[in-house]
């Protein structure tokens, strides 16, 4: 997957079309679940380039996600900040948390950064929960209003705050586009597939991973900062353990490494976790079994694998394999 | 001096209780590189397990004691099943066993509101237990001290078995190089069974065990993992004696954390973390 094309952009200009003129019919629920699959696929996305091109799987990625949307909460109910200077904060705020945390985590590889990103993000959450006179502990932070823009289409209509995620996602993909295909994002590659390589090779490991970090973690930030205006309200359930546990299966269900892949993830996740709960009730129970059934069964993710099943089906339409005559390999 | 004894005790029953939950996370991982998220998971189930048993028959001292051996059984039998039927495929991939594993972490989290509802629950315990003994003007819970005992009865007995008995050399040496192991005529995937079972064991003690003194509710095993987690990367990846070091230390600092900065409690327990991985990037006792 790392080599070749990474999106197929008739593909996804095609999907644009489709998600621009959805809101038109579709009811207000629906449009605002897809904001919340975006919102996720931000985050996703900024995780994907830690687990799918540097290959550090982290399990602490709700935290960046809290601290943006802490920041902006905080600033803008009690500083009463407009959108920009909030979202600025959130990336700030969330960039200077992932520098230090990224200093600790990255001093281990493999399964140990894994459980050094869980516990950072335990000790992130434990903040949100107990220092009641910064977070407001247990009872969150409510009372978030809706972005003013300036411009003429309220924020607090669902379709117009739909349109303005999709606005930040397009960008955030595209950023994060020209960043895994740039010298930087192929060194990230060659990161994840040997590393004692990268290192012969002269480059700076450490550094290509920490900037790597850093970035996934702004993205991470501004993802939080949308959550925050999405849902006007904060809390801590909402950085706990299992939304990083949802959040590296939506990369890994989407598929890892294909930055688009994790988006789609997002979108199963969310409208299976709003779905499904309701008529099944049992949400956890479902999302562990979707984790070990993708882990048995979709390894490369749902986006990976269609890919390949429709490539596979192209070229079987395109030519037929000659049937070998045994005389002649003979 | 009162008050410094008194939370030191706290601390290290808490850590006593720690060390059963954490050492067999540690152990499947030096033995066999796995890294299991759903340990915690046979710590709640276990600690079900044990509130039911004991429900069914009544609660004395005997039936207590059965009910930590029953919970041991039934959750040490469901980890072999675990480990035969969904781990075996994923030797030496990190990040598909952490995934099936955390599955299954929420799957069991979910069962158990399933099976035993949504309340808290406690396991019960015989009265003697909840008495406390007093020397001058300390009292001491008995139930602690009952935590630490159960806790150094398992180090001596892990002791004994890993040290000191056939089974004990074959997991060595698994553990050491496995496909010499296997080379020699060891029964590796009999090891890795076996290992998965008597950590799953462990972890099903720590439950009824904890459950007398933590209310076991769905969810807890999600809390419970971190602090396993932070028990080993203190302690050093695979390894039993850093468990029973970082159990002890991380006991002590959460007791004397609540008492001076209850504000920060999850902070101070995992910033002995951040402070030892600056200085030791693989834990007090690991291997690099």
């Amino acid at each position: 997957m790392s080599s070749g094309k990474l999106v197929n952009f008739k593909f996804l200009g095609f999907l644009l079309l489709v998600v621009l003129v959805s809101p038109l019919f579709l009811p207000t629920y629906i449009v605002s679940l897809l904001t919340q699959a975006m919102i996720f696929g931000i985050l996703a996305m900024s995780l994907d380039v830690l687990v799918g091109f540097t290959g550090l799987a982290s399990l602490g990625h709700a935290s960046f996600m809290g601290v943006g949307a802490y920041t902006v909460a905080i600033l803008v109910t009690e500083k009463g900040y407009g959108f920009w200077p909030s979202l600025g904060a959130a990336l700030l705020v969330a960039a200077v948390v992932a520098a230090i945390f990224g200093l600790l985590a990255l001093r281990a590889t493999g399964v140990y950064f894994l459980m050094i990103t869980l516990a950072l993000a335990m000790m992130v959450w434990g903040v949100a929960y107990r220092w009641y006179r910064l977070t407001r502990g247990d009872n969150g932070i409510s009372g978030i209003p809706r972005p003013e823009l300036g411009v003429p289409w309220s924020m607090w209509v669902e379709t117009n705050f739909f349109y303005l995620t999709l606005c930040a996602f397009v960008v955030v993909f595209l950023l994060l586009y020209l960043l895994v295909r740039s010298p930087f994002g192929y060194s990230l590659i060659g990161i994840k597939d040997s590393e004692n390589r990268m290192q012969a090779l002269g480059y700076n490991v450490w550094l290509h991973k920490y900037a790597a970090y850093i970035l996934a973690g702004t993205f991470g930030g501004l993802s939080g900062a949308f959550w925050a205006y999405f849902n006007g309200f904060v809390s801590p359930p909402d950085i706990e353990l299992t939304v990083s546990v949802e959040v590296l299966l939506m990369v890994i269900l989407g598929g890892a490494g294909s930055l688009i892949g994790p988006f789609f993830g997002a979108l199963i996740v969310v409208f299976m976790k709003n779905y499904l709960s309701i008529y099944v009730g049992r949400w956890l129970m479902i999302l562990g079994a979707t984790y070990i059934l993708t882990v048995l069964f979709i390894p490369k993710g749902v986006y990976g694998g269609l890919g390949d099943l429709v490539q596979g089906l192209w070229r079987l339409r395109g030519k037929r394999p000659e049937p070998v005559k045994l005389e002649d390999s003979v | 001096m009162e008050f410094l004894i008194m939370q030191s005790f706290y601390g290290f029953s808490y850590g006593s209780l720690l060390f059963i939950l954490s050492c067999g996370f540690t152990l499947i991982f030096g033995v066999m590189k796995f890294v299991n998220m759903a340990h915690a998971s046979f710590y709640l189930l276990g600690g079900y397990v044990g509130i039911t048993f004991l429900k069914w028959i009544g609660c004395t001292t005997l039936s207590f004691f059965l009910g930590i051996i029953v919970a041991a059984f039934t959750i040490g039998l469901l980890g072999v099943f675990i480990q035969r039927a969904f781990c075996r495929g994923l030797f030496g991939q990190d990040l598909p066993q952490v995934l099936l594993t955390l599955g299954f972490a929420l799957f069991f989290d979910d069962l158990v509101l399933v099976v035993w509802g949504g309340d808290p629950v406690n396991v019960a315990v015989p009265e003697w237990l909840k008495d406390t003994l007093t020397f001058s003007n300390y009292h001491f819970p008995i139930y602690r001290l009952f935590m630490i005992s159960t806790a150094v009865i398992v180090a001596f007995g892990l002791w004994l078995l890993l040290d000191r008995t056939s089974f004990g050399a074959k997991i060595r040496a698994t553990a050491d190089d496995e496909e010499m192991a296997g080379g020699v005529g060891i029964k590796i995937p009999l090891v890795s069974a076996g290992v998965f079972g008597l950590a799953a064991a462990l972890a099903a003690i720590a439950g009824v065990v904890g459950g007398g003194f933590l209310s076991l509710y769905p969810g807890a095993g999600l809390i419970m993992i971190p602090l396993a987690v932070a028990v080993v990367i203190i302690g050093g990846l695979g390894s039993v004696k850093g468990a029973a070091a970082a159990s002890v230390l991380l006991g002590l600092i959460d007791s004397f954390g609540k008492a001076f900065l209850p504000e920060f409690a999850y902070f101070t327990m995992y910033l002995p973390m951040v402070i030892i991985l600056v200085v030791r990037p693989t834990g007090l006792f690991g291997k690099a």
